[in-house]
C-alpha cells in the first residue's frame, strides 16, 4: 500500500448550495481516501434518513482498518438528536473514517450549530457559494477552459455563456468539450462554430431593447425568448415594468440619479437605466405606450386568439408610440 | 314587523314575491285549488348592485318557511330564514372568484332531499354569475326538474338577464330589480339603522343606488374619506408624476383590505383545520393521525388566497364606479341636462372639470375607467391596468 504524503483530512465541510462544486469537492475526497487506501468505500446517506445509533455505526472503525468516506447529504436539515451525535462525534474522530458534512449553511438552529462546531473541530472546509452573478459566470468558465488545459479570451466566454446558458454543468462540459476540439485555443469564432443560438432570453431582455426603439433586436430577442419557452406572461410583464419606470423617471424630469432613487423608491442603476432610456419618449407617446403595455397585459392572459402575435405587435406599437411627440 | 320591510324601494317585485308565497303556503296547507305547479321552481333575480337581490330571495325563501305563509317576520320559521339559520334554506355565498363544479354537485344531492320542516327546501345562490361552466351545467338538471318542495333562488348582479347564460335563464322565473329611489334609501337607513336625517340623506344620494353602501358610508368615517381621495383624484392629476402617486395610493388602499380581512381571518382558519386534522397533538400515534392534512391545508389556502384577491378587485372595483359617477356627472353638467348628479356633494368639481375639458375628452376619460375594470376582471395586474387608465385620466 502506497501512502500519499498527505492522507485526506478526517473532518470536512462543504458548504454552499452550487450543486456542481459539491458534487466535485465530494469527488475529490473520495479520490483522496482512494490513493490512500484502494480499498476505500464510500457511503452516501442523507442526514434526515439517519438515527444517531446508525450514525455511530457508520463512524466506527473497521475491524481491518479499511479507509470509509462517509458523506453527510443535506447536512442543514438536522434535527437535534442527530446534530448532538455529530458534533460528540468529530470531537474524536476515528482515524481510518473519512467524514465528509454537505451542508447550504442554512437550517435551524441545531443545523447552523453543526458548521461551527465543524469550523471549531479544525475541519477542513471547502466553500460552494451559488454563482449568481454574471462577473462570476465568467471567472468559472475560464477557470474551467484553463483546468481543461485551454486559452480563452473575454469574448469567446461571453458567447459561450450567451450560448450555453447559466448552468453550471453544462458550461463546464462545453468548456471541456471545446478545448477537446480546438487542441486548447477557444476563441469567439470557435465558440461560434460548435454553438448556436442563445440560451437565456428574459423578458427584461426583451424590455429593454423594445423601450430603447431597437425594434429588430427586441423582435429577435423576442423570438428567441418564444423559442426557449419563456412564458407569456414574464414577458408581458417585463414590457409593462419598462415602460412604467421609464414614464415615471421621465416624468420626475432631469434630476440627480440618487435622489430620485430614493424617491421614486428605485435602486440607483434602475433610474440612470431608465434616464438613457427615457431619452426619445415624448409625455403623448408614454401615455400609449402605458395603454399598450396594459392591452398586451390582458392578451397574454387569454383575450388574444396568438399570444406570440400579441406581444410581436406590442414591440411594434411601443416602437410607434416612442415615434410620437 | 314583515319580513318584506327589508326589501328596499322595490313594490313590484314585493308584490308578485307575496302573491306567490301566498300561493305556495296554500300548497303546503293542502288548501290549494288550481293547476299543477302553480309556484315557479327557480327563480332569477336580477338587479343593479346593491339593490337588494340577496336581500329579496332570503325574505321570499322567509316567506315560504313563514307559518302565516305571508313572512309575518316573527314567527320560528321568518326568524330563522331571515338569521341563515334555517335547517331548509341553503345559501351559497361565493367568496372567493367563481363557484365550482364540486360546490355545486353537492349543493344538487342536497336540493333532491324533502325539507325536514314540512314546508319548503330553499337553495339560494348570491352571486349565480361566478358560477363556472361546469358549476352551471351540473345545476342545469335540478334546476329544470327539481323535485316537489324544492325552490332555487339565483341572484345575479346585472341590469338584464340576458348576462346569465341562456341555459340557466331558460329554466327560471326571471324577476328584476330596479334601483331604489335616494328617498326610499334615506327612509330605510334612519327607520332600520337609526342614522340622523341629514347623514341619512347625505348616503342615499352618493351611494348610487347601492344599499349596503349608504349604509356603510353613513356609519364607518374610513369609508367616507376612502371615497373623498378616490373623488379628489380627477381634478389632483396635474403631471405626470401625480398619476403614479394615484396609482399607488389606490392599489395600497386596496391591498390593506386584503391584508385587513386575510389578517382577521386566514390564521385562525388554518389553526381551526389543524386541529381538526389533528395537529398538535402530543403521544404515541399522533404523526399518523396528521397524515393526509397536507392537502386539506394547502387546498384552505388556495381558497384564502382566491379570497384575498377578490376583496381587493371588490375594492378597486368600487373605487372605478365612484370615478366613473364622477365623469357621467361632468358630461352632465357639460350637456346642462337636469338629470340627477351621481355625486352632488361634488357638483362644483363637476362644473370645473366640464368648463376645462370638451366633451370628448370627458368621454374618453370614461370610456378608460369603464375599460380598466373590463381589464382588472380579465385578470391583467391591477397596477398595470390602473396606471395606464390614470395616464388617460391625465391626458384625456
Amino acid at each position: 500500500m502506497t501512502s500519499p504524503a498527505v492522507t485526506p483530512p478526517a473532518l470536512q465541510l462543504v458548504l454552499g448550495e452550487e450543486e456542481l462544486l459539491v458534487e466535485r469537492a465530494v469527488r475529490a475526497s473520495v479520490d483522496a481516501a482512494k490513493l490512500a487506501d484502494p480499498a476505500a468505500e464510500l457511503t452516501r446517506v442523507k442526514v434526515s434518513d439517519l438515527s444517531a445509533p446508525e450514525l455511530a455505526e457508520l463512524v466506527s472503525p473497521s475491524l481491518f482498518a479499511e479507509r470509509r468516506v462517509i458523506v453527510l447529504e443535506n447536512a442543514h436539515d438536522a434535527t437535534k438528536d442527530i446534530a448532538a451525535a455529530v458534533t460528540a462525534y468529530i470531537k474524536e474522530p476515528a482515524e481510518s473514517v473519512q467524514l465528509v458534512v454537505l451542508h447550504t449553511g442554512g437550517g435551524r438552529k441545531p443545523a447552523k450549530d453543526l458548521v461551527t462546531a465543524l469550523r471549531s473541530a479544525g475541519a477542513d472546509i471547502v466553500e460552494c457559494p451559488r454563482i449568481t452573478r454574471p462577473a462570476d459566470r465568467e471567472a468559472f468558465v475560464r477557470n474551467e477552459i484553463r483546468r481543461a488545459g485551454g486559452k480563452t479570451d473575454a469574448d469567446a466566454v461571453s458567447a459561450l455563456i450567451d450560448s450555453v446558458g447559466s448552468d453550471l454543468r453544462e458550461l463546464a462540459s462545453a468548456a471541456a468539450q471545446l478545448v477537446a476540439d480546438t487542441g486548447g485555443q477557444v476563441t469567439a469564432e470557435e465558440v461560434r462554430r460548435y454553438h448556436r443560438g442563445r440560451a437565456d432570453v428574459t423578458g427584461f431582455a426583451v424590455a429593454e431593447k423594445a423601450v430603447t426603439g431597437d425594434v429588430p433586436g427586441a423582435l429577435e430577442m423576442l423570438r428567441w425568448a418564444m423559442q426557449l419557452g419563456v412564458p407569456h406572461v414574464l414577458v408581458a410583464d417585463a414590457l409593462a415594468d419598462a415602460v412604467r419606470t421609464v414614464a415615471r423617471v421621465a416624468g420626475a424630469g432631469r434630476a440627480d440619479p440618487f435622489r430620485l432613487s430614493s424617491e421614486l423608491g428605485m435602486p440607483t442603476w434602475k433610474v440612470r437605466k431608465a434616464l438613457a432610456q427615457s431619452r426619445g419618449w415624448h409625455p403623448a407617446g408614454l401615455a400609449v405606450a402605458m395603454r399598450v403595455v396594459a392591452e398586451v397585459n390582458a392578451d397574454v392572459k387569454g383575450v388574444a386568439a396568438d399570444a406570440d402575435y400579441a406581444l410581436q405587435r406590442a414591440v411594434l406599437r411601443l416602437a410607434e408610440a416612442r415615434r410620437r411627440n | 314587523m314583515s319580513v318584506w320591510s327589508q326589501v328596499v324601494g322595490q313594490p313590484d317585485a314585493v308584490a308578485v314575491l307575496t302573491s306567490s308565497a301566498a300561493v305556495a303556503a296554500s300548497m303546503v296547507d293542502g288548501t290549494f285549488t288550481g293547476s299543477a305547479s302553480p309556484v315557479p321552481h327557480a327563480w332569477l333575480f336580477t338587479g343593479p348592485p346593491g339593490s337588494g337581490r340577496s336581500v329579496a330571495a332570503r325574505a321570499f325563501a322567509a316567506a315560504l318557511q313563514c307559518h302565516t305563509g305571508e313572512g309575518c317576520g316573527d314567527c320560528p320559521g321568518c326568524r330563522t330564514s331571515m338569521a341563515g339559520t334555517h335547517a331548509d334554506v341553503h345559501v351559497v355565498v361565493p367568496e372567493g372568484l367563481s363557484i365550482s363544479v364540486a360546490e355545486m354537485r353537492s349543493l344538487v344531492q342536497i336540493s333532491a332531499r324533502r325539507p325536514t320542516g314540512a314546508r319548503w327546501q330553499v337553495v339560494i345562490i348570491t352571486d349565480a354569475d361566478r358560477l363556472t361552466e361546469g358549476a352551471a351545467n351540473a345545476l342545469l338538471k335540478a334546476v329544470e326538474e327539481p323535485p316537489e318542495r324544492t325552490v332555487f333562488l339565483l341572484c345575479a348582479p346585472s341590469d338584464h338577464p340576458e348576462d346569465v347564460p341562456v341555459t340557466i335563464r331558460s329554466r327560471c322565473r326571471h324577476l328584476g330589480l330596479r334601483t331604489p329611489s335616494p328617498s326610499a334609501i334615506a327612509e330605510v337607513l334612519r327607520t332600520r339603522d337609526g342614522i340622523p336625517d341629514e347623514m341619512a340623506t347625505w348616503a342615499a344620494s352618493v351611494c348610487g343606488g347601492h344599499v349596503g353602501r349608504a349604509r356603510r358610508l353613513a356609519t364607518d368615517e374610513s369609508a367616507r374619506t376612502r371615497r373623498e381621495s378616490v373623488l379628489r383624484i380627477p381634478l389632483s392629476l396635474r403631471r405626470l408624476p401625480d398619476v403614479f402617486t394615484c396609482a399607488d395610493n389606490l392599489v395600497k388602499s386596496a391591498e390593506s383590505d386584503a391584508v385587513e380581512v386575510s389578517g382577521t381571518r386566514d390564521e385562525a382558519e388554518k389553526e381551526a383545520l389543524k386541529t381538526a386534522m389533528g395537529h398538535g397533538g402530543t403521544g404515541k400515534g399522533t404523526a399518523s393521525a396528521t397524515r393526509g392534512s397536507a392537502a386539506a391545508i394547502k387546498e384552505l389556502e388556495r381558497r384564502q388566497k382566491s379570497r384575498a384577491t377578490r376583496t381587493q378587485r371588490d375594492a378597486i372595483d368600487l373605487a372605478l364606479v365612484d370615478l366613473a359617477g364622477f365623469y357621467r356627472d361632468v358630461l352632465v353638467t357639460a350637456a346642462a341636462s337636469p338629470a340627477t348628479l351621481n355625486h352632488p356633494d361634488r357638483a362644483a368639481d363637476a362644473r370645473t372639470a366640464a368648463s376645462a375639458w370638451t366633451q370628448e375628452a370627458t368621454l374618453r376619460r370614461l370610456e378608460a375607467v369603464l375599460a380598466c375594470r373590463e381589464a382588472l376582471e380579465q385578470n391583467v395586474k391591477p397596477r398595470i391596468a390602473i396606471e395606464a387608465m390614470l395616464t388617460t385620466l391625465h391626458h384625456g
